[in-house]
């Protein structure tokens, strides 16, 4: 995964709430086995109807409850493949925003108010370190949490992070008692 | 301090601080294969193969093929021979098509007893919460998280909060666990549990069959909740026994299960009542879960809506749909009829919607079917003439898969069809493009079928 510390440029505005993860990306490109080829799917339905038209910035803002529904990360991959590097919006849904920050595509949470004037003023800059999105000559200050800011900054590897455990996750197998069901004695 | 089912299970599952092992991992076509390619990628292995288990589902045709290289779409096959190859490398089990343990994740996991209270389960599938019926810490991952469980058999995650939804009283004669959820839902919104884990309690939960614990905490999800949970009783108990995956121990098992629940006196973050006597059978008119009403209500006006986002985003649902506001929902006319789902496929599901069309037959004007969740479920189903039912009714009878829940196989909708559907999502073009979902029980959508629109199964007969 790339480092992540500032997003800047043009905003593309998706002014609808509840946009889930079947229409980011349909499911019929989700018989692709592949982790490349989804930005072309992005919105497939709402674009190929005219109903919305979107240009890849680096920047999307969203309304409400973002990426809700199915947790195929290939929504991720199709918004970050389109081009964008962040994802502005009120809120978003657990898995989405999880899966975001596994591949580097940064979500951030802003007041629904501050989300819109960013879509106004069509511009912003996100800088992850000082966890601030500046647009109209004002900067709005966003949470993240202090873990997933570290990962994505550095770009660092989860499994290897957790692979570092490796004696940790062992000893805990051997004191756990009982083992469990085991899937290969069926 | 008293202490929380959900409390319990997560702190006996810390192995570092924000990383819980995991006990179970189920496997399916879609959302693994960049994972294991991952793996493969890195050197690395699975570390426990006997704690993951995969089955082929979501692809799968429907039209009894049984074996992945005759699957008639070249990119399913493809998906579903991918994970066939997977398994064999990393040396993980799978009942893909043709075993007669194969069927959707979430159906063949209980019914093989692999799922079991106290367990944390995880799965690259939104659905997973339905194994928290079992009072199991379940839930949905992406395929960034399916490698990392892959790999390390743990999953590094932030303690959710905890939200409790009380159900007093009883449900009516006629008002399902379905319409339980769905009522649910359509209170607390979309994204009204985002952020939670939700144990659904009460006297209403305790009177529910498995099948039905397994419908509400499958849709904890369309709630914006991750895991659902119920406490486990003598009813899971009963369940659970004899299963080829239940613990030989089960003298030990029971003593262990029986700790579990929530004590008296634990604090939620968030505690809700609903009283069940409310509940009313529920059919949804939009493009998401939460855009619900009772079966005698109508279709609502936009302008009923209070912010002028939520007006718009009705509007916008009203249109896709293809209905006028005010509209009786019992004037629905319908096209098609899916009996089928991880929410709604099990045996029971099945014996609710054939005692309501018994006898009976689908309207000319509707095309029905019934997809059974697994092969078992079909076996057994099959035992007991279920199947002559359904098809005497004028319903096809299909074999085990998602099938018309997402339309990744061949079961879809075409553009504007409308279908009274047992599954979990309306979405736009979820069963198929242009297609227009509403969520119903199974006995609503069996009855719909007969009827050809909606009606309120507790005074049809």
């Amino acid at each position: 995964m790339d480092p992540v510390t500032i997003v800047s440029g043009k905003v593309s505005v998706l002014d609808r709430a509840d946009v889930d993860t079947d229409q980011i990306m349909p499911k019929q490109f989700l018989k692709r086995i592949e982790r490349t080829g989804y930005g072309e799917f992005l919105f497939y339905d709402w674009v190929r109807h005219g109903e919305i038209t979107i240009e890849p910035n680096p920047i999307l803002a969203a309304g409400r409850n973002f990426g809700c529904g199915s947790s195929r990360e290939h929504a991720v991959w199709g918004i970050q493949q389109f081009g964008f590097q962040a994802v502005v919006a009120p809120s978003f849904s657990d898995i989405f925003y999880g899966n975001c920050t596994k591949n580097g595509l940064l979500p951030v949470r802003l007041d629904e108010e501050d989300v819109r004037a960013m879509m106004a003023a069509g511009e912003a800059t996100i800088d992850l370190a000082a966890q601030t999105v500046t647009f109209a000559g004002r900067s709005v200050p966003f949470d993240v949490d202090p873990e997933i800011k570290r990962r994505l900054m550095e770009g660092l590897d989860d499994i290897a992070l957790t692979l570092q455990l490796t004696d940790e996750i062992a000893a805990f197998e051997r004191k756990r008692m009982p083992p469990g069901p085991d899937t290969t004695a069926l | 301090m008293a202490k929380t089912m959900f409390d319990k299970i997560w702190s006996a599952h810390e192995v570092a601080t924000d990383l819980i092992y995991i006990d179970l991992h189920l496997v399916h076509e879609v959302t693994s294969a960049q994972a294991f390619e991952g793996l493969r990628m890195a050197g690395r292995t699975v570390r426990r193969p006997d704690k993951t288990l995969a089955t082929a589902d979501h692809n799968v045709p429907t039209d009894g093929t049984t074996v992945s290289r005759l699957i008639a779409d070249p990119l399913s096959r493809k998906s579903v021979e991918t994970l066939e190859r997977n398994c064999a490398e990393f040396g993980v089990p799978i009942y893909s098509l043709g075993s007669d343990r194969q069927g959707i994740v979430h159906v063949i996991g209980p019914e093989l007893g692999v799922t079991q209270p106290g367990m944390t389960i995880v799965c690259g599938d939104s659905h997973t919460s339905t194994h928290g019926a079992f009072g199991a810490l379940a839930f949905g991952i992406g395929t960034s998280e399916v490698e990392h469980v892959l790999a390390t058999q743990t999953l590094g995650q932030r303690r959710p909060k905890t939200m409790r939804i009380w159900y007093s009283g009883a449900l009516g004669f006629g008002v399902t666990a379905k319409d339980l959820i769905l009522a649910t839902i359509g209170r607390i919104g979309t994204a009204g549990a985002v952020g939670y884990v939700v144990e659904y309690a009460g006297p209403v939960i305790e009177a529910l069959s498995m099948e039905n614990r397994m419908t509400v905490c499958n849709m904890t999800i369309e709630g914006g909740g991750r895991a659902g949970m119920v406490a486990p009783d003598d009813t899971t108990f009963a369940y659970m026994e004899g299963r080829v995956a239940a613990p030989k121990d089960w003298s030990a098992a029971l003593e262990r299960w029986r700790s579990l629940p929530t004590e008296d006196g634990a604090e939620f973050d968030i505690e809700l009542e609903v009283k069940g006597e409310e509940i009313a059978p529920m059919v949804t008119w939009g493009t998401n879960p939460g855009m619900v009403v009772d079966v005698n209500a109508h279709v609502p006006s936009p302008d009923s809506f209070e912010t002028p986002a939520d007006r718009e985003t009705a509007e916008r649902a009203l249109t896709y749909m293809g209905l006028e506001a005010g509209t009786p929902i019992t004037g629905i006319a319908l096209d098609r009829v899916f009996i089928g789902s991880c929410t709604n496929s099990r045996i029971e599901d099945l014996r609710a919607a054939a005692r309501v069309v018994e006898g009976k037959h689908v309207a000319g004007s509707v095309r029905a079917m019934v997809v059974p969740g697994s092969n078992q479920v079909k076996i057994q189903a099959e035992s007991e003439g279920l199947d002559r039912v359904f098809t005497a009714a004028g319903f096809e009878w299909r074999s085990a898969g998602c099938s018309m829940c997402l339309g990744m196989n061949p079961d879809i909708l075409a553009p504007q069809e409308r279908c009274a559907s047992t599954s979990n999502r309306n979405f736009e073009g979820r069963q198929g493009a242009g297609g227009r979902t509403h969520l119903v029980s199974p006995e609503m959508a069996a009855a719909a079928a007969i009827q050809g629109h909606f009606v309120d199964i507790r005074s049809w007969s």
